[in-house]
């Protein structure tokens, strides 16, 4: 694995971004997304943006597009600061984003006519790229009546016609089912290798580790909270590229390793201990149950490799990280380099039936995490063991935004029924310790 | 036949034969473009000819007051369509101005539409002196004011809610506003506008029977119109025409619904944000079928869609600037302060001008009467409200579990509520005089007469779209009798009542102004209420009273919305939807 810090070769910066950052929210609320980013796009590359969610990679993607400004660093495209959306830079779309009311070929012609082309030269143009992605004969569906993956062709046309300079994808393959995905990615690399496309550089959002080995030449690992840059990985396979291979398997597993490292792919902060105000992932009691089984089971015996284990359970990266880092705080399991292993509280576990599960979680819970102990001494203090939700929410609300604490009640909610260390009433929007075994 | 025609004629001579769908749209486009001349050519005649020419109750006259009548309906529409664009956007795309204009609008829609026409008539009969136009105006407005608010609504909400990947799209083709606009925006609003329109254009056909013909103080109007041709029939107890102009107005509204409502919730169906095919549900229209694929309709058309599609394309903006600076938060800042600043002080000169005006002639003595009589129409509106729902909601679920009896019913419901059932009053008025009933109870149900129809097609609606497992699950487990009403059936149809219930209750306090006041001949029978309050001032040209109770009524609707049906509805969306 190389590591790198500016792409070989003399070809012309398409792109460059210094220091770039970007938070959202005002004062306290401020939730820096994006931290001290620095990217030089050139001719002739495609190149990935590889992190988990909450990494800010769809953020630095709308920056380039000038669809989201920056709130610090400096933007230039073609050595011109970026004001706005730019020409010759074309996005393609995780949801596809097609007008639905507009047919196959009036969506590839409307950014045609937003350029002021001629009517017929949009024509023969928008046609000509329908006919390049494979389209023809759909020129008057309405999406509506496409299958998925004939919709991206259509996001891939509308984006094509443009001529661009520089092709955006956000997450394009995501919505699609695997063998849609990887057709339309061999696809795309065939063109691109052929040299059938006008675009010079490719930037590809992706948390897809394999898709990003496979398809890109450079790429860029993303860390969370705030996104910060820190691997710069170069691919130094031609194209087309063996998955089967071993060194391609090999930087697969490297680029994990890189992810799981938490002192790396978090922000530097050593192993992060849980506050009161921390955000908690949107984890279900279920996956986490799964995941422990599943790790306890034969052939693994308390031990894998998270590629593995994630190829095993149909996870994506995005999925597979929270639970198994939940895991880590509550206990059960440690991540250490590429590989998840069961803790001794994680094996029995696995083997305790219902109840005795739910008396280890809840132990594990009111020690782990913060937050469900805090809520739990507080019902236990007040008079009636009542609290409404929003005491809680005006507590977090001091170190996370809106979103975030909803979701972190939401989760907290669910892990402390299952747990069975207080109770919550949705329609009064109060936790109390009501049916709480053990409490009067 | 055709396809060998096809085989051997050259394509440009084959699209100028007619084919046969040309030969029933040929007949109908004439007939409309008929219509629309002779219609808009007597608008013009001084108003000299509108007071001296009677209305005549001939039936042989009504199908041209019929074409008028509509004729005014549609004015009103294009006008709330215009309206609806600017004010929605404004709304939508401005901070400051959205702080202002949306809650106006809430209190336009609550401001009773009859109200309104009290206020304008003299406006308007000034404004074009000599011409029917003026009163023309007047009554379009009436109108106008019963149909655009909802639209605007509608329109500012789709524009609120624009999905975030279709904007950044537009950004990223680098649509100017003005394209944007045209293939964002508003098409993005259509299904929700269409359906708006339709129900603006239901409640309308209540209003302008009550517009054509007022009487506000020394200003008699009389518009030549289904709405003057009753309330001659009522001066002159012509029970016969009485029974006429229903006929005429049923043929009006089934005509109305063929020819513009169908093929425009037809044609709106391709804007559905739904990504996926529409199954058999879809709505369909013969007219529109006629039209589109009717060739000579479509040759005639292309130059107005073609010329629509180049305006929509057109860019409309400077070239493109260097982005502004932002300017700094301080100076923002200041300008929202003196914004609210100039807002506030012109709600209060408005206010002290209201004051002063109706205390020229009104004293608290007069306020507290007026509150008094709101609260009797309150109470009357809620009572009518709750019999109508204990009527229609069994019914309406009864109907909608069993998709054929709905297909049926359901237009019939649809039909029922657009049909302005003031036509309907006489007919009670003449049971009540004959009999000596008490107006305050016997008047009562014409207010609900015309919109709990609203109730019933939505519970219909709303049953029809009740899910099939849960129905299934219910019958598993041995739920029945009231249980089953509790907990199966009344929460699942509960977010579609309340949408019925909320547009009946504004019906209802419209309707109270023409339901508590009714005549048959010189009788006339009075209940005790706001409605007839507002009705017998506005006959007196009493301003300053008018005032005071439609004032009065706008408190009271907006109230009732705030305590009653924004929390049903609330509870609704939040705890009660299906998915």
């Amino acid at each position: 694995m190389n590591t790198l810090n500016e792409h070989p070769g003399n070809s012309a910066p398409i792109f460059s971004l210094s220091n770039v950052s970007r938070g959202f929210g005002k004062g306290k609320e401020a939730h820096q997304v994006l931290s001290d980013v620095d990217l030089v796009l050139r001719e002739g590359e495609i190149v990935g943006l590889l992190g988990r969610s909450g990494s800010g990679k769809s953020t630095l993607l709308r920056i380039i597009a000038g669809l989201i400004e920056p709130s610090a660093g400096d933007v230039r495209y073609r050595g011109e600061p970026l004001e706005g959306p730019a020409e010759g830079v074309a996005m393609v779309f995780q949801t596809f984003a097609l007008f639905p009311w507009l047919t196959v070929l009036e969506n590839v012609e409307a950014g045609l006519h937003a350029l002021q082309v001629p009517r017929k030269e949009a024509r023969q143009r928008a046609l000509a790229a329908i006919d390049l992605i494979g389209l023809d004969g759909f020129e008057n569906a309405y999406p509506r009546e496409l299958s998925g993956g004939m919709r991206q062709r259509v996001g891939f046309a509308r984006a094509l016609v443009v001529n661009p300079t520089l092709l955006l994808m956000d997450e394009p393959f995501s919505a699609l089912d695997v063998l849609t995905a990887e057709t339309l990615r061999t696809d795309l690399l065939d063109l691109w290798s052929d040299k059938q496309l006008p675009i010079k550089s490719i930037l590809i959002v992706t948390h897809n580790i394999e898709e990003a080995v496979l398809m890109c030449d450079r790429i860029l690992v993303l860390s969370s909270n705030p996104g910060r840059v820190v691997a710069q990985i170069k691919v130094p396979f031609a194209h087309p590229r063996n998955r089967l291979e071993p060194r391609f398997r090999n930087m697969i597993d490297d680029i994990y390793a890189l992810m799981t490292d938490r002192r790396s792919a978090d922000a530097s902060k050593g192993r992060a201990e849980l506050k009161v105000g921390s955000q908690l992932p949107d984890v279900s009691t279920n996956l986490m149950a799964g995941l422990i089984e599943a790790l306890a089971a034969e052939p693994y015996q308390g031990r894998a490799g998270m590629a593995v284990v994630a190829e095993r359970l149909l996870l994506e990266v995005d999925d597979l990280f929270p639970v198994a880092e939940m895991l880590e705080h509550l206990g059960f399991a440690e991540l250490k380099g590429a590989d998840i292993s069961l803790t001794e509280a994680g094996k029995l576990f696995a083997d305790y039936g219902t109840q005795e599960r739910k008396a280890q979680f809840a132990d594990h819970l009111v020690r782990n995490v913060p937050l469900a102990a805090r809520i739990r001494l507080i019902l236990q203090e007040r008079r009636g063991h009542r609290a409404p939700r929003v005491r809680f929410e005006q507590e977090l609300e001091d170190s996370l935004s809106e979103v975030f604490v909803e979701q972190t009640l939401e989760s907290v909610i669910s892990w402390g029924r299952y747990a069975e260390i207080f109770s919550y009433d949705d329609h009064t929007e109060t936790f109390s310790l009501e049916d709480v075994e053990g409490e009067g | 036949m055709n396809k060998i025609l096809r085989h051997y004629l050259p394509a440009s001579t084959l699209r100028m034969l007619p084919n046969r769908w040309d030969l029933m749209a040929l007949p109908l486009v004439v007939g409309f473009l008929l219509f629309f001349s002779i219609g808009a050519h007597q608008t013009w005649a001084p108003i000299s000819t509108l007071q001296s020419q009677a209305i005549s109750l001939d039936p042989a006259d009504l199908p041209e007051y019929a074409v008028r009548t509509t004729l005014r309906m549609l004015a009103a529409m294009a006008a709330s369509l215009v309206f609806t664009l600017l004010y929605g956007t404004l709304a939508a795309k401005s901070r400051r101005a959205e702080k202002l204009l949306v809650p106006v609008l809430d209190i336009l829609q609550s401001v009773p539409v009859l109200g309104y026409i009290s206020f304008t008539v003299t406006f308007f009969l000034l404004l074009f002196p000599g011409r029917v136009l003026g009163a023309e105006c007047a009554a379009i407005f009436a109108i106008f004011t019963s149909q655009a608010w909802n639209m605007t609504f509608s329109f500012y909400q789709s524009l609120r809610m624009l999905p975030r990947d279709l904007e950044e799209v537009a950004s990223n083709l680098q649509l100017s506003a003005w394209q944007k606009f045209w293939k964002l925006d508003v098409p993005y609003a259509i299904p929700g506008l269409v359906w708006n329109m339709m129900m603006s254009m239901s409640g309308g056909w209540f209003f302008v029977v009550a517009s054509e013909a007022i009487t506000v103080g020394d200003q008699t109007i009389t518009l030549p119109g289904v709405g003057a041709y009753l309330a001659t029939a009522i001066l002159q107890r012509d029970m016969a025409a009485v029974g006429y102009v229903i006929l005429a107005m049923v043929v009006v509204i089934l005509l109305y619904d063929q020819f513009l409502f169908r093929p425009l919730v037809a044609w709106a169906d391709k804007f559905r944000m739904e990504n996926t095919a529409s199954q058999a549900g879809a709505p369909e229209s013969w007219v529109l079928n006629l039209i589109q694929r009717t060739r000579l309709v479509q040759r005639l058309l292309r130059p107005v869609t073609r010329t629509i599609g180049r305006l929509g394309n057109r860019r409309f903006s400077l070239p493109r600037s260097r982005r502004k600076a932002a300017p700094s938060a301080r100076a923002s800042q200041l300008v929202d302060w003196l914004w609210n600043g100039a807002i506030g002080a012109l709600t209060l000169y408005a206010l002290w001008h209201i004051i002063t005006y109706v205390g020229t002639e009104v004293g608290l003595d007069e306020c507290v009467h007026v509150l008094g009589l709101g609260l009797i129409t309150l109470v009357r509106v809620m009572l009518l409200i709750a019999v109508a729902s204990l009527i229609w909601v069994p019914l309406g679920v009864m109907i909608g579990l069993r998709p054929k009896w709905a297909e049926k019913v359901q237009p019939l419901a649809q039909f029922l509520a657009a049909f302005p059932a003031n036509l309907l009053f006489p007919v009670f008025v003449i049971v009540i005089l004959r009999y000596q009933l008490n107006p305050d109870v016997w008047l009562s149900p014409l207010i609900v007469l015309g919109t709990q129809w609203y109730i019933l097609f939505n519970v219909i609606a709303g049953a029809s779209a009740f899910p099939n497992d849960f129905r299934e699950a219910a019958a598993n487990f041995h739920i029945r009798g009231w249980q089953w009403w509790r907990t199966v059936m009344l929460p699942g149809i509960f977010p579609y009542y309340v949408t019925g219930a909320i547009t009946a209750s504004g019906g209802a306090w419209n309707a109270s102004i023409v339901s508590e006041f009714v005549a048959w001949g010189q009788d006339k029978v009075v209940a005790h209420g706001l409605g007839a309050y507002i009705a017998e001032t506005t006959a007196a040209g009493d301003f300053p009273k008018i005032t005071l109770g439609v004032v009065v009524m706008s408190l009271f609707v907006v109230l009732f919305n705030r305590v009653v049906w924004r929390p049903l509805y609330a509870i609704a969306e939040n705890k009660l939807r299906m998915n």
